[in-house]
């Protein structure tokens, strides 16, 4: 089957690109980009392990053709630090101990991105919400969910 | 309390950073040029005969490197006792699970490799399948092993004191059948590993939470020595005990692939390859009798525990041993007897999980002694009191208890106003009624297995003062790292910054257990301030030396040493280092140490002795809401009085609780494999279902301070205690709310629904 070529934005990089019909965006971002820092988990939309954001919206990486990526603008965990300093929300998640092995985190915090970006001071349950589609076997969520409402706190501080 | 300064600190995690921006890589992260893809054929039987394997169609593949079957390792098994090595790399003679891996391809790529699976032809000659570990024991079901009667895998028993004339003085004896469901560990990260053989012999990046395990293996397997094999540890996407304790089909043939081709070969399993065919938890059924006088002491208990193995033996008999070790903890318990049981079946196979073997057992006497209290009029809280024991304290198996904080905990819980408030909350609100639910329960820390034990440590000083800490331990998410890192640093006087850790490669770090058994931060932990002490007298004497005073007058602190009966005399670490690397010949300054808690051995066949070198104890509340017209429960809060002798980094320590805790709520409330005839149904996360942050409480956890005089610093176990007590917790809360006791786990809202109509339980 024939590549297609695609364009699009990641991490703030223009990019051009060949890519099988077949092959997801996650493969794409890990293979073609060696972007590894997304995870694959099951493979199958469930864990979360492979979120990213996508003009503005979080989506299951494993599941988006890559040929989808056409003209959008993608964000992975790469495209949050800004050199050595990291996004409030990793900052926060390092503070407040957020990650445990930190296999579900580069998605977690893609959601906790995703989240703060459409809604600031999110309650508690609008942050359960907002990961619910991240799966953490290590936390139990507790800390993760402080680790946003930190992060939050930090982004009001800095406006 | 010593004035510590890093050690009892909130000290964030040192692998925070690259946890957050991705940097950190696991298994399936690493390439090299050239590397082929390996893949599994899976058995489509529960049970049959294995009479052909063509490879040739596979073989004829473009793209396809290698083919193996069973046969290419000629008969080798592996197991963890001698005498129950009972597990090929793939089977050769019989498959005993469905899915059991049968055959392996390596080739150019992921996709061509798995092509290449569906060509190789098995010939099978089904065999009839036992699926039930009860009627495996009859006379006259399918064998699972020709030569092992009943499907018995591994027996186990105690009997101390005289249960039978316990029971006759008792005022209440009780028994029940309780069952505990069929769950899984349920790490995020499949298992993946890179194997490269060459003239070096085997190196392997793999995910593995204990790569001693792997190591010895594949030195077995292959008859290689030890110091041919080499074992690099990535990054750990959780461990839980298991299938990452311990080696896989993947591993075997990666690394028999690239000694064939010269390759290095990479294989990563599939989340269902995980959910079908990887470790889980021993399903146990528990037949419990307990004695009780009047005013609720306990008199004796008797225990008949029969768990599901599934295929193989793996770690099923020290299971077996902590189900019956653990149980005369925490409650005084002077008669005790103990039968357990672990059977052969067609299912995949049972091992080891976080709560290992103890949170089965303590489940049933946590429900059966508060259903004996109900009886007797007394409080859930009451009966517990009155049991609970405290330190020190020898059980009747000769367990020994130099810190407890159990009645502390407890006591801790009936103030808080989730307890005292509790009748005040009770009731029905609409569809919904309010439970409270408490336990209190033991774990041991320090776990000691048969066979090599000891933790080592070598600290290595750079000539700039800072210094490489070198350690076989693994954190696999627990966060031992920091708390090594903050042990090396406490006794070194330094900075966290100043002391880097690497994590394991088997030809560098020194020899490791591995992470089981709540067991790092005490040995682990031993072993890394004893090298860091042996770097501090190796400094101090050449501090000494210079200003002429007694080496043991030498104090190391805030990156500064000095001499403490005259602290003007003083210079930075990095300074000393300096004077130590090159004032004369120089020296290298290199420390070592190896833990040696707890050496006494204890008896596997009796069920006597200490199988940790402490033990901590958990009592929790939790509260419940249940609709009674959808059976749905919600649990909407915990709190956990942890008794982990001493917190060394108490963030850490919540954590650690935290996640026990809800990994526990998700067995007691919805985790559960379904089973037809060795088949998983569920074998997805849509469909087995981990708790979700909507599904789960927020978590109080209060440390109870006992400082154990045995662990590093008073520190013991802070990982597994919560997972042990949450079942009964939350199973109590239940039937506060519904005045129904549950005694078979998952309680699912069907389970619910059909005890509050009284119909009878599917």
């Amino acid at each position: 089957m024939e590549m297609k070529k695609i364009k699009f934005v990641i991490n703030g990089q223009p990019c051009e690109l060949k890519v099988y019909p077949w092959a997801t965006l996650l493969e794409m971002i890990r293979e073609d980009l060696q972007l590894i820092g997304t995870k694959e988990g099951c493979g199958q939309g469930e864990c979360g392990s492979c979120t990213v954001i996508m003009d503005g919206k979080t989506i299951n990486s494993c599941l988006v053709p890559a040929v989808e990526a056409d003209g959008k603008e993608i964000t992975t965990i790469e495209g949050l630090a800004r050199g050595d300093k990291l996004h409030p929300v990793q900052e926060a998640f390092v503070e407040n101990a957020g990650m445990q092995c930190g296999f579900c985190t580069p998605g977690m915090i893609m959601s906790a991105k995703a989240l703060l970006d459409r809604n600031p001071a999110p309650s508690d349950e609008e942050i359960r919400a907002g990961i619910a589609g991240n799966f953490c076997r290590c936390t139990g969520y507790t800390k993760i969910i402080e680790s946003i409402r930190a992060a939050a706190a930090l982004m009001e501080g800095r406006k | 309390m010593e004035d510590y300064s890093v050690i009892g600190k909130r000290i964030p995690r040192i692998d925070g950073r690259v946890k957050v921006t991705g940097e950190a890589k696991y298994a399936a992260d690493y390439a090299m040029p050239g590397m082929l893809w390996c893949k599994i054929l899976r058995s489509p039987h529960a049970h049959a005969r294995i009479l052909n394997i063509d490879t040739s169609r596979a073989e004829k593949l473009p793209g396809v490197k290698a083919v193996l079957t069973g046969k290419d390792f000629n008969g080798w098994r592996w197991g963890w006792m001698p005498q129950s090595r009972d597990e090929a790399p793939l089977a050769d003679d019989k498959v005993r699970y469905l899915a059991e891996a049968v055959a392996a391809v390596a080739a150019v790529d992921e996709r061509t490799a798995e092509k290449a699976t569906e060509l190789i032809q098995v010939e099978y000659e089904e065999l009839p399948g036992i699926f039930d570990p009860e009627e495996a024991m009859n006379d006259g079901a399918p064998k699972v092993y020709d030569h092992v009667k009943n499907n018995v895998s591994f027996e186990f028993h105690m009997n101390f004191g005289d249960v039978e004339q316990a029971f006759a003085e008792s005022d209440l004896v009780r028994e029940d059948r309780f069952e505990t469901g069929r769950v899984i560990t349920g790490y995020l990260e499949p298992p993946s590993a890179v194997a490269l053989w060459d003239s070096s012999g085997i190196t392997i990046w793999a995910a593995k939470q204990s790569p001693y395990f792997p190591y010895r293996h594949l030195a077995a397997c292959f008859n290689l020595p030890l110091n041919k094999i080499r074992v690099i540890q990535p990054f750990i996407g959780g461990g839980f005990g298991g299938t990452k304790n311990d080696s896989l089909a993947g591993d075997f043939c990666a690394c028999l692939f690239s000694k064939m081709t010269g390759k290095p070969v990479k294989f990563v399993y599939s989340m269902e390859e995980v959910l079908m065919t990887c470790r889980r938890r021993h399903n146990m059924i528990i037949h419990n009798k307990m004695g009780m006088k009047k005013d609720g002491t306990l008199t004796g208990m008797h225990s008949r525990v029969i768990a599901d193995g599934g295929g193989h033996t793996a770690i099923g008999p020290l299971t077996m041993y902590l189900t019956g070790c653990m149980s005369t903890l925490p409650y005084k318990l002077p008669n005790f007897k103990h039968d357990a049981y672990r059977i052969f079946t067609n299912n995949p196979i049972g091992a080891a999980m976080r709560g290992h073997g103890v949170t089965h057992t303590r489940f049933a006497a946590e429900i059966q002694m508060e259903m004996m209290a109900e009886e007797l009029g007394i409080d859930p809280l009451e009966v517990r009191l009155k049991n609970g024991i405290s330190a020190p304290h020898k059980t009747i198996n000769k367990v020994t208890v130099d810190s407890c904080g159990l009645i502390e905990g407890l006591e801790t819980l009936a103030r808080r106003p989730e307890w005292k408030d509790k009748d005040r909350k009770k009731g029905i609100e609409g569809p919904i009624s309010h439970g409270v639910g408490i336990s209190g329960t033991a774990y041991l820390s320090g776990a000691r297995q048969r066979g090599h034990q000891s933790c080592g440590a070598v600290v290595r000083v750079c000539e700039d003062g800072t210094v490489n800490y070198l350690t076989g331990a693994s954190d696999c998410g627990q966060g031992s790292d920091t708390v090594l890192v903050q042990i090396v640093a406490e006794e070194l006087g330094l900075d966290m910054d100043s002391v880097d850790i690497k994590r394991v490669d088997t030809a560098l770090t020194p020899c490791d257990a591995g992470s089981y058994g709540s067991r790092v931060t005490v040995l682990a932990g031993e072993a890394a301030q004893k090298a860091a002490r042996d770097v501090r007298d190796q400094l101090a004497r050449i501090a000494a030396e210079k200003w002429e005073v007694d080496a043991g007058d030498i104090a190391f602190k805030n990156q500064q040493v000095f001499v403490r009966s005259a602290p003007e005399k003083t210079m930075s670490f990095e300074n000393l280092a300096k004077i130590a690397s090159y004032a004369g010949a120089g020296a290298v300054i290199i420390g070592k140490g190896y833990s040696q808690y707890g050496l006494e051995p204890y008896d596997f066949n009796k069920g006597e002795g200490d199988a940790g070198t402490s033990y901590s104890f958990t009592s929790q509340l939790s509260e419940v809401d249940v609709d009674l017209e959808t059976g749905f429960v919600k649990c909407s809060k915990m709190v956990i009085a942890h008794d982990c002798g001493k917190p060394l980094n108490p963030i850490n320590v919540e954590a650690q609780n935290q996640g026990a805790a809800v990994q526990g709520l998700g067995q007691t409330l919805y985790e559960e494999f379904k089973m037809v005839r060795g088949e998983t149904q569920n074998p997805d996360l849509r469909d087995y279902k981990m708790p979700l942050a909507p599904d789960t409480p927020d978590i109080e956890v209060i440390d109870i301070i006992t400082d154990d005089p045995h662990g590093p610093y008073g520190a013991k176990e802070a990982s597994e205690g919560a997972i042990v007590s949450t079942p009964p917790s939350v199973v109590s809360a239940i039937h506060d709310a519904t005045g129904i006791w549950f005694k078979e786990l998952p309680v699912t809202p069907e389970k619910i629904l059909r005890a509050l109509k009284n119909l009878p339980q599917k």
